[in-house]
Order: C-alpha cells, then structure tokens, then sequence
C-alpha cells in the first residue's frame, strides 16, 4: 500500500503544478481504467474537485456501456465534460476498415487536434503509462507537442527533479503525464484501494472473457480470463506474461511510433 | 511478468559512456529472471534474423526505430522490473554525450544508480562525467559494473586497474560506490547468475546489489521543510497544498513561512477519501493543510517550525550544469526555480569551469557551455528562502530557465550575505514578536476594497517626484482609497531629529526609521505614497532597505528621470523625459490593479486574484 501512496504523491504533485502553470487546461478522458484513475487523482489533488474540464474524444465506435458509464460519473461527481468527435472523417465514412492506423490518425489524433484547436488548450493531461509500451517508456512527465500537434522525441527538454516545463511559445501545447510511473497492476491495486467505479467490462461475467484494454469495439478483442472480482484481476496480472495491449490492433508493427509522433495519445 | 507482491518502489538508473552496454545489461537483467513478457525475445530475435542483423538484447528496450537503426540509445526509458517483494523503476539512460540532457532527466529521479565501465575500454570521457554528476544530482547510492569482462578474458587484473583508476576519481569529490562489480552483460555473468569464468570474484551479482540498495526514508527525520504549492480555494476551506520535502508536520504545530515571516497554526490537514482523518504528514508526502488564521501567503515560500528555519538571501553561490542551447552567460538574467520558487535572477560572477575528465578548474570564463559544469554565484531579484544542499535535497538545489526551457540546474553550496542581512533580521525579530489585534488583514482590505500597498518613487533631483505623489495620493483619495502621502521631509524635524544631518551612516539610519514607519502604515492597511526625496542620492540603496523592512507588502517601484538614464534594479515602472503626470498617475493605477492591490470595480466589495 505504501508504494501506491508514494505514486499517488508523486502524480498529485504534478496534477497540481499542471494546475498552477496552465491558464487553459484539460484532462482526456476515455473511461477506461487508466484515465479514470486518473480522473481520480485530480479529485485528491483538488480536494474532491476537478478544476478543469474533461475531454473525451469520441470516435462513435465506443462501447455503448462506456458512454453510460461516462455520463453517469459527470453527474455525480460534477464534471465539467466536453465531447469532440471528427465529425468530417466519420461523415466521409471513416473506420477501421480502411486501415487501422489510418482510422486512429483520423478519428483520435486528429478528433484531439481539431478539439484542441477548436478550446485554445495549452496544457492536457493524459493517463499514459509508461509500461504500456515502448515510445510511452520514453515520454517525460511533461512533454511539449509542436505547433502541429507533433511529438519531437529526438529532443525532449530535461526534467529534473521535480522542475517540468511548464513554459512553452505560443502555438504549442504541453502533454502531461501524471500516470508514467504507474504500471497495470498498480492501478487496479489503487482502484481496489480507494475502492474507485471502474466498467465492468473489465470483469469477466461467466462467459470466461473480460477486456483488458478498451478501446473501439472493432479494433479491441476480449482475453481469455475467470477474472471476475479486482482481486482476481490482480491476482492473474501477477502470473501473466502476455503484454497488456495485445488486445490492441494498433500496437502492431511500428504503429505506436508513428501514431504517437504524429500526436496520438 | 514476476508473482512477487510489490510493497516498495525503488528508481534506479544505469548510466555510463556510450557504448560500455548499458541497455545490454538491462535486457539481460529482463531475460535471465524472466521477466520479459511472453514472446517478446522471440519476437525481437525474429526481427533481427529477417533484417540479417545480429540479435541485441539492447534492442528490447531501444523502442525507436532511429535508436535501432544506429544501435544507440538516444532517451531514456522508464522499465519495470520486481524482484522479491520490490517494484524498480529502472531507467536506462543515453550514454552519448549528446544526449547528456536527457542522462540527466534520468539520473535525477533515481535513488540508485548502476554505473558501467566497459572492461576492454577503460574509464572513459563519460563514465567520469557521469560518475561526478550522480554526485552533483544527490544520487549517493550507486554500484559501478566493470562490464565486457569476457572481451579481455575475464582477467582479475584488468578488473582491479579499473577499479583502482575509478575510485581515485570518485575519492575527490568525496563519492563512495557500494559495490565494483566485474561482469559480461552479453553472456550473462554476474547479472542474474554467478559467473563460472570469475572465481576470483566473490561479490555480490548486479541483481544482489539492486536488492542491497536502500530506499531513503531519513528525510521524515531532519526537520520540516514544507514549500507552499498553491493556495486553493474550491469551497468554504482554504487550504495549502504542497509536498512535504523534509520533516514531519502534525496539526496544532506552529509554522513560520520564509521569506514573509508570516505565522500561524496549523488547523486540519485535507485529505480527499481519507478515514480516519489525517492528523500529520511527513517527507514525500503531498498534502493540504489549513491554518487557525488568514494569513497572506503564497507559492514558493517555505514553511518549517521556528526552530530551523531557513536561509533567506537574495544571493548564493552554487554548482551548476549547463544543457541549455545557448551558453550560460555572465551578467544575463534567467528564472531561478527553487522548489515552487520562482524569481527572475542574475549570473552575478562565474568563479570557474570544472572539467569533469580531471577536475581540472578553469578561471576567467565569462560563459559556461552546454554540458560544462561551473561554480558561480546568483543574485535574484528579490528575497528567496532555501537551504545548503549539504543539508537538505529539495530545497537545496535550483534550475534555471532559459527562454522556455530549463536550461540548468545546480546545488546551492554557500549563502552569500547581502548587505540587507541586518534589515532583514531586524524585520524577521520584529515580526515574529509583533503583537496583533482581532482585526486581520483580510477584513482590513474587505472593508478598504484594497490591500495595503508601498508606492515608492525614487530618482533624482527635480524630477518631479513629490508632484507625482501628490497628485497620485490625491487621485487614490478622490477614488475612495485609504492612501497617505509619507514625505520623508516629514520625518527628519521630527523622529530623525536626533541626527546628524548629511553623513552617510546617519543617511542609512533615516531609511531605516523611513521604513519602520512605512511598515506601520502599511500594518493599518493603508497605500503608502512615498518619495526618497530626503536621501538624495543615496536613493537606490535607501529604496532598497525600504522594501526589506516593509516586505512582504507590495512594493511598487516608480524611476523618474529627466534623460534617459538606466533605472535602478528592480524598478516596476520607469519615467523619463518630460513627465505627463496624468498619463503616469493612471499607469501606476493600472499597476496596483494588476498586483491585486485595488479591486477592479470601486465600491464592490473587492474579490482578489490572489489567495491570501
Ligand atoms: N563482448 C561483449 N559485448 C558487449 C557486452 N555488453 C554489451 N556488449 C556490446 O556492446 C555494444 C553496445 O552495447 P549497448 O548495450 O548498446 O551499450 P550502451 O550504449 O551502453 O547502452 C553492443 O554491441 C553490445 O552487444 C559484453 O558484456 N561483452
Ligand atoms: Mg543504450
């Protein structure tokens, strides 16, 4: 428990400098387990409020549970939500089947940019892990993104101690990522701890699948798991070997790296 | 990945000269207590036979394709690792020197460190850079790891030469590893396993020394250093946040705040989905507290109990390196950021350059480059609370920002006394001991619709000043504000009349009084208009003096001069030339609603920007 405590220290520290420095501050939230905990962990930082708006970027290929469970939760904890969709994309007729990372690039990087543009947004915050795979071990707590949204990995600014960049010309936006030091299981322990709601698609209710990682509905597949109570997803994580997005289609080949440096969550 | 149950964390970075097989020994830590995810080797060697290349176990975590391509590590990746009973973090970071930035980024939030010397190689440019900046960073728990030990035939010799070589240069800054241990990361020995070819080694593996390293818990036991985060004001409570960097704190504790010298108790601590409630927090910790009184106080000062209090300084000397794009320069101005502290701040003198191959020192730079390492000293702008990092981590080391970026950082190795010493222990007494009324400052200014305010208008002869206050004090009055005109004028006949009049000590004396009396009229909630008519030329420093003592009202500096003329430091607004009084008295209006000072609408009942 203390090792919770000692990530939650650390994500709260930064949520509240990425409160002091952004004039024009969101939170991306997609419902699953990760922003959710992050969600959160804005509400400890802010003593039960959440001084910023939320943004979800819906691709219309959600998980129809995942839009009830989202207005449900803005309800009662009073969240100021703002929804963006690429309205443009999905009108031309836009999904997976036109390639996978073609439908990511348009539906979120691209729903994202037109979001961000569209609010004058400076600072985000996202609930990425650094665990999750190879480029997000790479990100820095804060992370500036160029003029077109751009991730420049080959010359991220330093960050010492706790010192982040939190100054940035006029154009670009700075990503902040309270969450890198979490891994998988570490957010379902908090989530048991703090006894935070979760979706239950994450369970397994007797058909022996759960999901893992949610996504779109075409482009994530279930796992094979008994998992039905936290305890016993935290139990399976602990003896399971296979990575955490191997649900995700996305992550195939070199996918990541190019949807991320384009701008990709 | 491993069944262990994590109940600790522990950051650990791997540094040393490019090359020397850094990210080989990460992967190869992964693999022999298998805890690559499943497939994962498989996959990578598979990608290395169909591109014809040989496998590395550097490419598992090298994740850009460019980092691949050239076989170098170009920023650091955050890895997970458990091993009984602890989650790592381990880090790998570039060895290139190119990319020192991002070793430091690293570097800086580990809490151990394993440091490779490649055996064939020796002791590189990198590996002694590295080597002195762990120490410049505060890392003081590191192994070093004579790697490659199969390239020069596992040879005892060869090990002790390095080993020898290595602990002369950490031995002169005082630098101390835990361990030397000789290893092949490619072929695996001496990682996870004992290695076969090294009987003469009997020392412990590098994953028996990850699990030797402490987690530091002493900093809950030095005393309490509580830098101020925010001040947040969502409901009915008004509360501090921020991270407890050294010390324990518990409610009911009385808390001085440096540099204003505020006081107060604490009342609750917040907490949100918390039972039971919290009554103390202790070093690490991010917290919010609430305070039994309403005082002024905001981000970057640090509270601690009266007992050890901080130092307070507008000037340090410190040690410091260089990543910024252009060099560091003597005489230019940065944003010194201490903690949550940030104050714009001047490269008073830089002393010398450190060569970190030999410590060799260079005198007479006017610059320091990028990657260079150097002893200078600071000035900032105004008062800053911090301590020796000899003494304490967090408050105890800086950055500067250049431009948008964080340029540099450094350890504060001295506090340099500045000529308002006197004047600001004199203050800190008188605050401290400073009887209060029922009435505070908040309700001063509710019933006001302003706060208290020091307007001090400096410069020289016939210039216009005593106009100027005059008719902004007229103007303030008119408007329905509670200001008064302090003429120094008015004081000499009176308080100073047991002074000699035109000797230099005797000048530094009227400031002194002249501020006294500033400080009791700023106490009543008044907006002081004030000239430094009476000193004459001495002004800079009696304006000076001035704004110690009356700190942390808000001084509001004002330069007239006829021509052209440089301003003194620190002046918020400067006229010169033939003065337009009306244009000037409404600039500095402009001024005192942008510090907060008057409420924008006159006769509401003022809202404030900024917390008190
Ligand atoms: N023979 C031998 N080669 C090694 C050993 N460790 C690393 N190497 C090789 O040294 C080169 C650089 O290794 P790498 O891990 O990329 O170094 P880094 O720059 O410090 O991360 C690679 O070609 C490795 O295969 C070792 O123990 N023995
Ligand atoms: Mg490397």
């Amino acid at each position: 428990m203390k090792h919770l405590r000692q990530l939650e220290d650390q994500s709260v520290y930064i949520l509240r400098e990425a409160y002091k420095h952004f004039d024009n501050l969101a939170m991306l939230w997609s419902m699953g387990k990760d922003s959710t905990v992050l969600l959160w962990l804005a509400r400890k930082a802010f003593f039960g409020h959440v001084p910023f708006p939320l943004l979800h970027v819906d691709t219309s290929y959600k998980i129809p549970a995942m839009i009830e469970y989202r207005d449900r939760l803005a309800r009662e904890w009073h969240l100021n939500l703002v929804v963006g969709q690429n309205k443009d994309a999905l009108a031309a007729g836009m999904n997976h089947t036109l390639g996978r990372v073609t439908c990511c690039t348009a539906l979120k990087t691209n729903g994202l940019k037109q979001l961000l543009e569209q609010k004058g947004y400076t600072g985000v915050i996202l609930g990425v892990r650094a665990d999750e795979e190879g480029t997000r071990a790479k990100e820095r707590y804060f992370s500036p993104r160029d003029k077109h949204g751009d991730w420049d990995f080959r010359d991220q600014p330093p960050e010492l101690w706790d010192q982040f960049k939190t100054t940035f010309p006029p154009g670009t936006h700075i990503r902040i990522h309270p969450l890198l030091d979490w891994t998988e299981i570490n957010i379902w322990e908090y989530i048991k701890l703090e006894n935070i709601p979760f979706i239950d698609l994450y369970l397994n209710k007797g058909d022996g699948t759960r999901y893992r990682s949610l996504g779109c509905a075409p482009c994530t597949t279930p796992i094979k798991s008994t998992a039905s109570t936290v305890d016993d997803i935290i139990e399976e994580l602990r003896h399971t070997t296979v990575a955490e997005r191997s649900g995700r289609a996305q992550d195939e080949g070199r996918g990541m790296e190019l949807l991320r440096k384009d701008g990709y969550m | 990945m491993s069944t262990a149950t994590s109940s600790e964390h522990l950051n650990i970075v791997i540094v040393g000269h490019v090359d020397h097989g850094k990210s080989t020994l990460l992967g190869r830590l992964y693999a022999d207590t298998g805890s690559l995810p499943d497939g994962k080797l498989e996959k990578v060697q598979a990608i290395c036979r169909q591109q014809g290349k040989e496998f590395e176990y550097a490419f598992l975590f090298d994740a850009f394709l460019e980092e691949q391509e050239q076989g170098i590590t170009i920023d650091t990746a955050r890895t997970f690792f458990n091993w009984k009973g602890r989650q790592y973090i381990i880090i790998d970071a570039p060895g290139h020197k190119e990319f020192l930035k991002n070793m430091i980024s690293g570097a800086a939030r580990a809490e151990a460190a394993l440091l490779l010397i490649d055996a064939l190689e020796g002791v590189k440019e990198q590996s002694k850079k590295h080597g002195y900046l762990l120490s410049l960073l505060g890392v003081r728990q590191f192994a070093v790891v004579v790697n490659k030990m199969d390239l020069v035939g596992y040879r005892q010799d060869v090990f002790e030469g390095i080993e020898k070589e290595y602990r002369e240069f950490l031995a002169q800054f005082g630098a101390n590893p835990e361990r030397i241990i000789p290893v092949s990361a490619k072929l695996g020995d001496n990682i996870a396993n004992r290695s076969q070819a090294m009987a003469w080694y009997q020392g412990p593996t590098v994953l028996d020394a990850l699990s030797a390293f402490k987690k530091e818990m002493v900093r809950s036991e030095q005393p309490l250093r509580f830098p101020v985060q925010d001040v947040y004001k969502f409901d009915a409570r008004r509360i501090l946040a921020g991270r407890i960097t050294a010390g324990r704190l518990k409610i009911g504790d009385h808390l001085v705040f440096s540099p204003s010298n505020k006081r107060a108790n604490i009342r609750t601590i917040e907490a949100f989905n918390i039972e039971p409630v919290l009554t103390s927090g202790e070093a690490g910790q991010s917290v919010g507290i609430t305070l039994d009184e309403q005082i002024f106080v905001e981000r970057g000062e640090i509270a601690t109990h009266q007992e050890r209090l901080p130092l307070v300084s507008t000037a340090f000397k410190a040690n410091l390196f260089w990543l910024g794009k252009r060099p560091l320069e003597e005489g230019r101005r940065y944003l010194l950021r201490v903690v949550t502290k940030e104050v714009e701040c001047e490269v008073a003198a830089i002393h010398r350059i450190i060569d970190t191959m030999d410590l060799s020192q260079q005198q007479g730079s006017k610059t320091v480059i990028r990657n260079q390492v150097a002893e200078l000293t600071l000035r900032a702008k105004a008062p800053i609370a911090f301590d020796l990092s000899s003494s304490f981590e967090a408050t105890g080391r800086f950055v500067l920002v250049d431009d948008y970026d964080i340029a540099g950082g450094g350890i504060v190795t001295e506090m340099i006394r500045d000529d308002q010493e006197v004047l600001r222990e004199e203050a800190r007494r008188r605050d401290f001991a400073w009887v209060k009324g029922e009435v505070g400052i908040e309700e001063r200014a509710q019933q006001y619709g302003h706060r208290a305010a020091i307007v001090l208008i400096t410069g020289g002869r016939h210039t216009g000043k005593s106009f100027l206050a005059k008719k902004l004090e007229a103007r303030l009055v008119a408007d329905g504000r509670h200001a008064y005109l302090l003429d120094g004028e008015n004081l000499r006949r009176g308080l100073d009349a047991d002074l000699a009049e035109g000797q230099r000590g005797q000048t530094m004396e009227m400031a002194r009084r002249y501020g006294e009396v500033a400080r009791l009229l700023a106490d009543t909630g008044l907006i002081v208009v004030s000239t430094t008519n009476p000193f004459g030329l001495d002004y800079a420093e009696a304006a000076q003096s001035i704004k110690t003592l009356v700190h942390p009202t808000p001084v509001i500096a004002i330069h007239m001069s006829k021509l052209p003329e440089e301003p003194p430091a620190n002046a918020d607004i400067v006229f010169s030339g033939p003065a337009d009084f009306d244009a000037a008295t409404r600039r500095i209006l402009d001024e005192l609603k942008r510090r907060g000072v008057l409420a924008q609408a006159i006769g509401a009942k003022p809202t404030f920007q900024y917390s008190i």
